[in-house]
């Protein structure tokens, strides 16, 4: 069986990137520094993505910043962040980390956005990802008008201008027509659509105390609560533009990846199955994928793409 | 698992310096020494501690005065409620009663080896306070080696210093310490030196507690789940102990 399994092909392109196999570490996991990155790769994820990163430094919202409850995950993390030029200094030789390593960034206006890809652009990474979708952080996201049509054009098209590193846009799964917010990135001049960023935001009260238990009140929910709405975004994403989608929110398993592959990402994010599986959830959901492609006679991943679309 | 607070009411109060006290709550469920737990004030803050004393069904945790989480905490009664989730992370692994061990708790890191000194038999155990009115659970430990930097109290000097007089006089095979981390270091130097197997309790700034949200690293290791008990090995590949550390934010600082 195993060597069988050993014929199988994880590895993907995505935007001319080659990935060994199409696990990412999503952003604000783990990304703080680059020996965690390091040891993320070691751990078998295909590319790797550092906790997004702002002009200025940030300290976040208080604790609690993460919380679970039965079906997942509600994280207020509130983009802390060392700022540009201190993560510059942080993230150097990615050449040595094993995978290639996808620069988050964020800004409270256009030109924020332009300033710290500019910043990064001499690092080493191998793309831009612009989160326009954070549901629980003021001044950034959601929370600052950054995920309609128009300003996702704006932020996108400006940084493209300044950078020929590919571009990744990560969108809200919060909205009632997806696809409109994708084909603006597309047109603005995006190279992969990430879908998606939490949903909500939530709240969880604590009733012997009767108050809210994020130190932020509210916060996006991550987990397994995500991961029927983000196959259903990705689905919708894919059949509306030519652009790779990768797929992110509940997946910790290899079953979940295919799902989402199915649904037509090229490449799979994840964050919360950090928490529920381990550090080590990159090679186990590639073990799983592959033991899943053998039993079903396919020998390369690439050829289960989309394949849920009629 | 489901990682939220749980409230508990505070059951006693005990003042342990003037700017220490401890405070007790029922607790039930497994522990290991050296682990720590999250307690939560709500709408205030939610920030790690170790416990301090378990006796039955009852544990404590030991506080040192700091900043406004803490200020807020010693400012609670018997009777308020807290909430509390954990433990977390990977204590001190206890050793044979036939291996000749000395403890060493520096400042307010003795809260962390309290139940380890409880529970590790036929150990050497050294506090270091900067001055006597510092010194911790000296009724508890009554055979405890006493250092003060100011000489107010037992050996005048530092933790460091006293341990490698002893080291010289007693074959010790392990060493456990809690303290401040110039002071771990050193011992951790001193352990390597003498071939001897140490175990050390490292602190970052810790979020989540649940080794997610990668901010109390240290190269790579999460203090919240990978520690915050490291030994010797772990250390050995750590090139961050003991020099810098991420803060709240992220940002990179000398020690
Ligand atoms: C594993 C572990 C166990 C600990 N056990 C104890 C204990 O038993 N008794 C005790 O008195 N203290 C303990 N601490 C330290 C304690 O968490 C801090 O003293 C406390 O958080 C200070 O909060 P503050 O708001 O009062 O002070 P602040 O003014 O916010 O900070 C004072 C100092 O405490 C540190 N600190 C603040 N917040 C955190 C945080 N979330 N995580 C880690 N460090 C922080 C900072 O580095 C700062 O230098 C422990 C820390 C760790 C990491
Ligand atoms: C603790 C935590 C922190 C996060 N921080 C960020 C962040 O800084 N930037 C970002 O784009 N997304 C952030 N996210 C969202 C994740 O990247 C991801 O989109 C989301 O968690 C859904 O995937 P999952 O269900 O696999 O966790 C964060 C999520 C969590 C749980």
């Amino acid at each position: 069986m195993n060597g069988k399994m050993a014929g199988i092909s994880l590895s993907v392109n995505l935007c001319n990137i080659r990935l060994s196999n199409p696990t990412v570490l999503a952003s604000g996991i783990l990304g703080t520094t680059r020996a965690l990155l390091k040891r993320v790769a070691d751990n078998g994820a295909g590319a790797v993505t550092i906790k997004s990163v702002s002009k200025e430094q940030r300290e976040g919202h208080k604790n609690p910043t993460v919380i679970t409850y039965e079906a997942g995950m509600l994280n207020a993390v509130g983009y802390s962040n060392p700022g540009v030029d201190a993560a510059r200094s942080e993230f150097y030789n990615l050449e040595d980390i094993g995978a290639p390593v996808i620069a988050s960034i964020i800004g409270t206006c256009t030109d924020d956005f332009v300033e710290v890809a500019e910043g990064l652009s001499e690092s080493g990474f191998s793309a831009i990802e612009i989160p326009l979708s954070c549901p629980h952080t003021p001044g950034f996201g959601l929370l600052s008008g950054q995920g309609t049509p128009e300003a996702t054009y704006e932020i996108i098209s400006a940084v493209r201008r300044k950078t020929n590193l590919p571009i990744f846009v990560k969108i809200s799964p919060n909205v009632p027509e997806i696809t409109t917010i994708a084909k603006a990135a597309e047109d603005a001049g995006a190279s992969a659509i990430t879908a998606v960023n939490s949903m909500g935001p939530g709240m969880i009260i604590n009733i012997e105390s009767k108050k809210p238990v994020l130190g932020f009140k509210v916060g996006g929910v991550t987990g397994d609560a995500l991961r029927p709405i983000a196959v259903r975004c990705v689905y919708d994403i894919y059949k509306a533009i030519k652009i790779p989608v990768i797929g992110v929110g509940g997946i910790s398993t290899g079953r979940h990846a295919i799902e989402m592959i199915m649904a037509g990402a090229a490449a799979i994010g994840i964050g919360t199955g950090v928490y529920t599986r381990g550090i080590d959830v990159f090679s186990k959901v590639c073990a799983e994928m592959k033991q899943w492609l053998m039993e079903n006679g396919y020998n390369n991943i690439n050829d289960i793409v989309g394949i849920a679309h009629d | 698992m489901i990682e939220q607070p749980q409230m508990v009411k505070i059951c006693n109060i005990k003042d342990e310096t003037p700017n220490v006290k401890t405070f007790f709550f029922e607790f039930t469920g497994h522990y290991d020494p050296g682990q720590f737990i999250m307690v939560w004030i709500p709408l205030n803050d939610e920030k790690p501690f170790t416990l301090s004393y378990i006796n039955g069904n009852i544990a404590g945790i030991t506080v040192l005065r700091r900043g406004d989480f803490t200020k807020t905490l010693h400012a609670k009664k018997i009777g308020d409620q807290i909430g509390i989730r954990g433990p977390y992370g990977k204590g001190y692994g206890l050793s044979e009663k036939s291996v000749t061990t000395c403890i060493v708790g520096g400042g307010i890191g003795m809260a962390s080896i309290a139940c380890l000194a409880d529970r590790q038999e036929n150990a050497t155990f050294i506090q270091g306070a900067r001055t006597v009115t510092e010194l911790l659970f000296r009724h508890r430990f009554k055979e405890m080696k006493l250092c003060t930097d100011d000489g107010s109290l037992g050996y005048k000097g530092t933790t460091v210093d006293l341990l490698r007089e002893l080291i010289g006089k007693h074959n010790y095979q392990k060493i456990y310490a809690c303290g401040p981390e110039k002071m771990l270091h050193k011992i951790f130097e001193l352990c390597s030196e003498h071939h001897i197997d140490c175990e050390v309790s490292v602190e970052r700034y810790i979020k989540c507690g649940f080794g997610i949200c990668g901010q109390c690293d240290c190269s790579g290791q999460r203090i919240c789940i990978d520690g915050p008990v490291f030994n010797k090995e772990d250390l050995r590949n750590m090139p961050d102990f003991g020099k810098t550390a991420i803060t709240k934010s992220g940002s990179r600082v000398s020690l």
